[in-house]
């Protein structure tokens, strides 16, 4: 499987995202520049962890206006499977392909920590090797995570089964002593309505080892992985 | 035409050195070259009172590959291809004026010494001192410095793995703001800071040039200061974001047949870096001051040349091959000048507008004044070394209770609520996370790691610089040592008073004495270095803090250890000693003599022997498998290591002997060389065979499990996990609350 991982300005995460899947998972990966284009070489595109732009004006809101956006939208359009991490995410919303926004975290601080993700649905193509109500151990750093949307928007997501992971604890308890940032309903990462675009505020490519914490990241690519493989069969 | 004292004050240069310079030139400077002589022969960045002591210190070893000093960062080689950089910086004085950019920028600087090296950075560390933190202008200084490191640290992309932070009424005002940065050069890239002919092009890349940090080095760092509103104008503001983007395309431009050199513009800007530049390359320099972007209107020779605007780097190209350059840094969106050239000559010659408008021998400019003196030991600190400790009186809380609050002190407490403000996982590298003794960092693509550390206790180095600042070293390498990494190479970074005065003369004579004498037993070089005088409060010096950073190797990452006991069963060693409980000589300089007493006294002790046969057994055992679970013993002492590791490992601890009468000092007493092991019952006779082999004094000293901590059979001392936990895990936020 080919991955395109995007670079922005300021992103950081497509060196540990190249690690997870061509590195640990042994697939194709090669980075994108945010000037191009052309993407139909890819089989997934993943929009990487970072501060695209210094986050200057908002987290996302300049990076969405890069040319290769448009690509990227057109490439969703077309049914792509499409992954934004942490800034990824911010991207996604502030490209309209996903609802919603990411804000600053509730008690003001940046926050890095591991975090336990339950799993709300497992039949998604970057979540079928996991099973519902398992948990994922997968850590965390940002200072704008905090998912907010209008009443209306968090009540389709949810009835939709949009919502992909909460923040829990290891046991799969939702509750707001463990919402490390304040988003509403501890909503972690959410995917679109057909079910190809999915954003996640945690970093999967920081547990691709055992070595350094843990390798429950894997289950997303792998997903991704073998989703793929089956479409071609 | 005589210079005015005002004129002097203000670039902070004495009378004696304006006539040196005057002398030395044979003739009056004109006012552009006063300006350079005041950026270059100030103390950040002429070393005046340091340079003869810390041409002393042990700088060599096979592993070198760049002597400290002859590049901006000393290079030691890992084997297998790889070399490492690092270098500890200070930005003590910006950040008591503005702490949130005084932070950010110092994080900013040391980075760009690191990446001036050719070097990617790897790790970010940073070592603080404040006054204490019921202040309320400390606590102001304290989130402006935590938030100016994690705003730049994080946005950059760079994990902030370590460090540490210790407040004392010395630092009150005069906060200590040292980052370190860690690089691994590729084979065959590393960079190097000097022209190659004459001829060769000077290129500014990066931020164009204000007025922000004029006379940062000369103003703000070469004196104490009062005022400090009126300072404000003199601290650099920062952009991570474009240093972001400006480390990628200076690794990239490295690749370049016509790059030939590369430098940081940091303390004294475009002066300093490309003044030293021509003089690393035994060439004169022909500057066009006017070539130089600017982003205010009506900017002067002088402020162009003294800014300190951030985020610019220096390059040296090959005439003719530039096109290339010009066109990574564009598609970098990244400004790319020619600025200047090198030449033949000895002279730095600056031009404006075709005019040739000062020209100025360049060693005469680097070459700035050295101060030699060697003090003498003041008879306020031989008292103090005299005191009684005995004399000291029992705390009137019991044992259980003064563990408590020795938990919850805020020199001792968790740092956890500050280092989760720094993302420490990016880079995927990361095997042991901050909140350790040491982090340690994977190697990709090679089983190897590293571990990094930084240490030094002010109080221990005030009651005896030369012991002290062995300490110090001995620490530092103890913190590597405990994760079983080998101490391959240090950097230091001098905090000190006012260096005019003897006292502090004093001071850094005997601490330097005392760092080389280290290093030399350990057989460890020190590989680069800072040295920032002048740090001061309310007219009174702060205690010497040569803050010392470390680094170490595990030839398998795998074979780590951590702080936190494991399992229900192993049993607690001491290594190092064959004594559970320590005495009343431990009390010397300790946390709990200034926590409980406030006071600071005592003679501080160190055996190097000792210490290095100790820290060399605990490798072995690490490496051999024998070992659950490793600390160090320094803070606190005995008992407050014992409660870490419990609280780290979430799982008790029952020591076998209760401590004498003189309780305190048994517990909370902080003698050297050792260290605090579990092991699994199976391991303990291979155990103490590695540690009879080395000479090194083991012994027994209780077991692991259980929900509590007690100290001797019968309970005489215990308390709660779930206690000693809420102090520890909290007592910083408690103690730093508004």
């Amino acid at each position: 499987m080919k991955f395109g991982i995007v670079v922005f300005p300021g992103t950081w995460s497509e060196k540990d995202t190249h690690h997870a899947v061509n590195g640990v998972l042994g697939q194709d990966a090669e980075y994108i520049w945010h000037g191009d284009e052309a993407l139909d070489q890819y089989d997934a595109i993943v929009l990487p962890g970072g501060f695209s732009y210094g986050d200057f004006l908002r987290c996302g809101a300049i990076a969405r206006f890069s040319p290769v956006m448009e690509a990227v939208i057109a490439f969703a359009d077309r049914g792509g499977p499409v992954l934004g991490i942490c800034n990824g995410f911010q991207v996604l919303c502030e490209s309209g392909l996903l609802p919603g926004v990411l804000m600053r975290n509730d008690h003001l601080e940046f926050r890095c920590i591991w975090t336990d993700l339950k799993v709300e649905n497992d039949s998604t193509m970057f979540t079928s090797n996991a099973t519902k109500g398992q948990t994922l151990h997968i850590p965390m750093s940002h200072g704008e995570g905090n998912y907010q949307a209008d009443a209306a928007t968090i009540d389709r997501l949810e009835s939709n089964g949009q919502v992909v992971f909460r923040y829990a604890d290891a046991a799969g308890n939702v509750s707001p002593e463990v919402n490390p940032n304040g988003s509403i309903n501890n909503i972690a990462g959410i995917v679109n309505e057909r079910g190809n675009v999915m954003g996640m505020m945690p970093h999967p490519e920081k547990a691709s080892e055992q070595l350094i914490g843990g390798d429950d990241g894997n289950v997303i690519f792998s997903s991704m992985i073998e989703n793929f493989a089956k479409s071609l069969a | 035409m005589t210079v005015s004292q005002e004129t002097l004050d203000e670039i902070a240069l004495s009378r004696n050195e304006y006539e040196a310079i005057v002398d030395r030139l044979g003739r009056e400077p004109e006012p552009l070259e006063l300006g350079l002589f005041g950026a270059l022969w100030s103390e950040h960045c002429g070393y005046k009172h340091t340079k003869a002591l810390l041409r002393t210190l042990p700088s060599s070893s096979e592993r070198l590959l760049v002597a400290p000093g002859a590049e901006n960062a000393g290079v030691v080689d890992l084997g297998d291809g790889l070399s490492v950089c690092f270098k500890i910086e200070s930005h003590n004085h910006p950040s008591a004026v503005e702490p949130f950019e005084g932070a950010a920028t110092g994080v900013g600087g040391i980075i760009r010494d690191i990446f001036a090296m050719g070097a990617r950075p790897i790790a970010l560390l940073n070592s603080l001192r404040f006054g204490q933190p019921d202040d309320a202008r400390t606590r102001y200084l304290l989130n402006g410095v935590i938030g100016g490191i994690s705003s730049y640290g994080n946005c950059i992309g760079i994990p902030d793995v370590g460090g540490e932070i210790f407040f004392s009424d010395t630092y009150k005002g005069n906060p200590l703001v040292n980052a370190m940065c860690v690089g691994l050069i590729e084979d065959g890239k590393m960079a190097s800071a000097s022209a190659k002919e004459p001829g060769d092009l000077l290129l500014l890349v990066g931020a164009d040039t204000g007025r922000d940090g004029i006379h940062g080095a000369s103003g703000l760092a070469s004196r104490s200061f009062e005022e400090q509103a009126e300072m404000r104008s003199a601290v650099q503001v920062g952009n991570p974001f474009l240093e972001k983007v400006l480390i990628e395309a200076c690794l990239e431009a490295l690749d370049l047949p016509g790059v030939v050199g590369l430098q940081d513009c940091g303390a004294a800007g475009i002066t300093s870096a490309a003044i030293e530049m021509a003089e690393r390359s035994g060439m004169g320099l022909k500057l066009l001051i006017d070539e130089v972007p600017r982003r205010e209107e009506g900017m002067t020779p002088y402020e162009v040349m003294l800014s300190e605007s951030q985020e610019r780097m220096l390059l040296a190209v090959t005439p003719g091959q530039e096109g290339p350059v010009f066109d990574l840094f564009e598609k970098w969106d990244l400004d790319a000048t020619v600025i200047g050239n090198f030449e033949l000559g000895e002279n730095v010659r600056i031009y404006d507008e075709g005019v040739e408008v000062t020209s100025t021998p360049v060693i005469t400019l680097t070459d700035a004044p050295e101060y030699k003196f060697t003090g003498e030991k003041p008879q306020w600190l031989t008292d103090l070394q005299n005191a009684d400790l005995s004399a000291v009186p029992m705390p009137s809380e019991s044992p259980g209770a003064t563990l408590l609050k020795m938990l919850a002190a805020p020199n001792i407490a968790s740092r956890f609520p500050i280092y989760r403000q720094y993302d420490y996982h990016v880079q995927t590298n990361t095997v042991v996370e901050p909140g350790g003794d040491a982090a340690v960092l994977r190697l990709k693509g090679s089983k190897r790691g590293i571990a990094v550390s930084t240490d030094c206790n002010g109080r221990i180095c005030y009651l005896d610089p030369e012991v002290g600042t062995a300490i110090a070293v001995a620490e530092a390498c103890r913190n590597l040592s405990v994760t079983g990494a080998e101490p391959v190479a240090l950097t230091d970074g001098l905090n000190f008073g006012n260096p005019e005065t003897p006292d502090v003369q004093f001071q850094l004579t005997e601490s330097i004495a005392g760092m080389s004498r280290a290093a030399e037993a350990f057989g460890i070089p020190i590989v680069s270095g800072n040295a920032s005088m002048y740090n001061q409060s309310a007219g009174t010096d702060i205690f010497p803090t040569p803050i010392i950073g470390s680094l170490g190797l595990l030839e398998d990452v795998e074979k780590h250890s951590t702080a936190g006991f494991k399992s229900e069963g192993d049993l607690i060693v001491l290594l190092g000693t064959d004594s559970t409980w320590d005495d009343i000589d431990g009390l010397a300089g300790s946390e709990y003599l200034d926590l409980i007493h406030g006071k600071v006294e005592g003679q501080p002790k160190i055996d190097l022997d000792l210490e290095i046969r100790t820290q060399n057994v605990c490798r072995e055992a690490i490496e051999n498998g024998l070992v659950a679970s490793g600390h160090d013993i320094s803070d606190g002492g005995l008992a407050v290591a014992i409660a870490e590791s419990a609280v780290i490992g979430e799982i008790g601890a029952s020591i076998n002997d209760a401590p004498g009468d003189r309780w305190d000092a048994s517990m909370f007493g902080e003698t050297q060389s050792r260290i605090l092991l579990s092991t699994s019952s199976d391991n303990l006779s291979a155990l103490e065979e590695l540690a009879e082999y080395g000479n090194v004094p083991m012994t027994v000293i209780g077991t692991v499990g259980g929900d509590s901590l007690s100290f001797g059979s019968g309970g005489s001392i215990s308390l709660s996990l779930a206690d000693a936990d809420d102090a520890w895990k909290n007592g910083f936020s408690r103690a730093t609350a508004d």
